[in-house]
């Protein structure tokens, strides 16, 4: 078992290590020039623009800077700007070139409202998603099976980001029927916490269940045809029972699967939302950055990003063997 | 654990209707299961598919009944009827299936889940795929005995460890907290004999219980369902292909084809006195040690699809008999089960005049 966990352990960091050098290439290979963006259009001198890119090291070997951005975040570093020096502690990601804040600091005010926004999101699929697909698997081949995946296939034909914005311009601004989107912190007012991210989550979690809905409806047809639903129904199980202890069970298998990706990538920003919504968390930060070409900020969000996702796919193995005694013992 | 049979669950609102007399089983007893006149139909798409064709059989208490077939002749969509198991919207049933006297066919779903598991069980051929592979054995024992008896989970559990060692699974405590994974193919069967068995059914269904398993393990399996039989008199309709099983257990037998039945009668007497062509085809297929270099002898043909039985006899296509019948009446009367001699209980349903002389003449020889 503990081989297991460490091979895993070290096929995950060279994931986020690959990931890293990527981004890093990808930044100096596009036309970025973060010195010019800081300087500014006007009022930029020569000196001053050396300035800049001399205090952010963009004179140096892109080798070395790659190699000093991943020291840092494990043993820290000190930055020089215009004679004052910082520190930065580990684990250190920088400092971002725009703003001037360690991006961690800047990770961790957004963090907060990301995960809101993503857990609200997975209870909504989870529960309505699953549900309705589990009904469609039961009424197979009759018109409410029919009427609930046309509906599904209607609604997800529609790009996301129309419905988002239809849903804001129309239901939040012109006619205040939903609250509107917005941050407040849980600990500042619960309430208004609540009402800035239900209409998020409602638009979100909602376009978001006809996918779930499809899935499950998949996956529920194949477990409702095993022999052991049969067994089930023969021991004079309810159906209800049958459907929601027994088939649900297996059914929820592959699901589980999606659904560990999905909120990877949720997690790492769900950026029309974020945008649309004025919901200030890592997807927002992710587009400011790449307007700014503020290049640690970007690596930031990567890791972040990254190692999410690595975690994601790890918490699917465990979850995996904890619902199938089969796989615990491969 | 006396073969008593629990009250608590039975459904005191099935209206008890008077035991028809008149279906008496070969063996001369009264009978537990009644099924007369059973039609199984499945409309599709290409046509209505007709499984079984007005089946009518009857087991008593403590005895077995073999319903012998090929696939695709009925055999496991008639018993999966009598437990009303099959998809009400996507099925027609019509005839007359009783249990201890009360009418199956037309139950609402609400009454037969009290049935099912309780008076009647099944028992399915591969116990691989029919327990489920998520939760222990245990658990799906226990669950069994708690769906018609309101009690605790540790008295569930003393109940499914009293079963496990019942038909013969060692070291029960242990065996109780193991995923059916974990057991050996003749361990999971005799698991789901025991999960049919909590509730002491009066009426037990094995379909095919020994054809996912092999021979030796087959042996053990068949011997543990006759001595629980002994002991708890319950009746069992016993569905399988294989003769040698049959032999084995069997008290009475039917012979089903496309969808009908074509003999039936004691296990003696079919067994030894056939009087049906496919029945004669099915024991002369039986591979014998004895005839090693010779080749098999199948029965030539396949089955007919039951979406376009041929007229007459649905037997005829592949009947080596056929032309001795007059006028080629097997190709467009469909023969009566009717008793072989006189007024016996063993029927067939075949044009042949001469059947006992044929047999006796041409098959028995070839048999060994």
């Amino acid at each position: 078992m503990l081989y297991f966990v460490a091979r895993r352990l070290v096929s995950a960091l060279s994931v986020v290590l690959v990931t890293l050098i990527v981004t890093f290439a990808l930044f100096f290979v596009a036309p970025t020039d973060p010195a010019a963006s800081i300087c500014g259009e006007r009022n930029c001198t020569t000196q001053r623009y050396n300035e800049i890119r001399e205090n952010l090291h963009l004179d140096r070997p892109k080798v070395q800077q790659f190699a000093e951005y991943t020291a840092g975040i494990f043993a820290g570093r000190t930055f020089e700007t215009a004679g004052v020096v910082q520190e930065c502690k580990a684990p250190c990601l920088g400092f971002s070139f725009k703003s001037d804040r360690p991006v961690t600091e800047l990770l961790k005010t957004r963090l907060p409202v990301t995960i809101s926004l993503v857990a609200g999101y997975a209870v909504l699929v989870l529960t309505i998603g699953v549900f309705v697909g589990s009904m469609a698997a039961k009424r197979r081949g009759t018109t409410g099976d029919r009427v609930l995946m046309s509906s599904t296939l209607v609604l997800s034909s529609v790009p996301y980001y129309i419905v988002a914005l239809m849903i804001s311009l129309y239901l939040t601004i012109l006619y205040p029927i939903l609250p509107r989107g917005g941050y407040t912190p849980i600990s500042d007012n619960p309430a208004k916490w609540f009402a800035g991210l239900l209409t998020p989550w409602l638009v979100i979690g909602v376009y978001n269940c006809t996918q779930y809905a499809r899935y499950s409806r998949g996956s529920m047809v194949e477990t409702l045809s095993e022999d052991y639903i049969r067994t089930a129904r023969a021991k004079g199980l309810s159906d209800r029972v049958v459907t929601y202890k027994h088939a649900l069970r297996s059914g929820l298998i592959p699901v589980i699967t999606i659904f560990g990706l999905d909120i990877a990538g949720s997690l790492a920003g769900a950026i029309f939302t974020e945008r649309i919504f004025d919901l200030p968390g890592l997807g927002n930060l992710v587009l400011e950055s790449l307007q700014n070409y503020d290049l640690p900020v970007i690596m930031g969000t990567v890791l972040v990003a990254s190692v999410i996702l690595v975690a994601m796919n790890f918490l699917v193995d465990i979850a995996y063997s904890i619902i199938d005694p089969r796989v615990r013992l491969s | 654990m006396a073969g008593t049979v629990p009250t608590e669950g039975r459904n005191p609102a099935i209206a008890t209707r008077e035991r028809r007399e008149s279906t008496v089983t070969p063996s001369g007893e009264t009978p537990y299961l009644v099924v007369e006149d059973l039609t199984v139909k499945f409309p599709t798409a290409d046509g209505v598919v007709s499984a079984v064709n007005g089946l009518s059989y009857a087991v008593p208490l403590g005895r077995t009944l073999a319903i012998v077939g090929e696939s695709g002749s009925g055999k496991s969509v008639s018993s999966m009827a009598v437990m009303g198991l099959h998809d009400r919207k996507r099925t027609q049933i019509t005839g007359s299936i009783q249990i201890g006297g009360d009418e199956m066919v037309g139950l609402s779903e609400h009454d037969l889940m009290k049935v099912r598991g309780d008076a009647v069980a099944m028992v399915f051929q591969d116990p691989q795929s029919s327990l489920h592979p998520l939760y222990t054995v245990g658990n799906q024992i226990s669950e069994a005995y708690r769906v018609h008896h309101k009690v605790s989970k540790e008295v569930a559990k003393k109940r499914a460890l009293e079963m496990l060692d019942l038909v013969g699974i060692p070291n029960p405590l242990r065996r109780f907290k193991q995923y059916p994974h974990e057991f050996s193919g003749g361990m999971r069967q005799r698991a789901m004999i025991a999960m049919g068995l909590v509730n002491d059914p009066k009426l037990v269904i094995a379909d095919e219980p020994t054809t996912a398993l092999d021979v030796t393990v087959q042996a053990q399996i068949l011997d543990l369902l006759n001595n629980l039989q002994k002991e708890f008199g319950s009746a069992i309709v016993l569905i399988t292909h294989d003769l040698g099983v049959v032999a084995e257990m069997a008290d009475d037998v039917l012979v089903m084809y496309a969808g009908r039945c074509v003999e039936y009668g004691t296990a003696e007497d079919v067994l030894a006195r056939p009087r049906m062509p496919y029945t004669w085809g099915l024991l002369e297929s039986i591979p014998t040690v004895s005839a090693a270099n010779e080749r098999l002898r199948p029965i030539k043909g396949l089955p007919p699809s039951l979406l376009s039985l041929p007229s007459g006899c649905s037997f005829n296509p592949r009947c080596p008999y056929k032309d001795r019948v007059k006028g080629e009446r097997c190709t467009t009367d469909l023969p009566g089960l009717l008793p072989v001699d006189g007024a016996g209980a063993h029927t067939s349903r075949c044009h042949l005049h001469d059947k006992a002389s044929i047999y006796e003449a041409e098959v028995a020889p070839r048999l060994g």
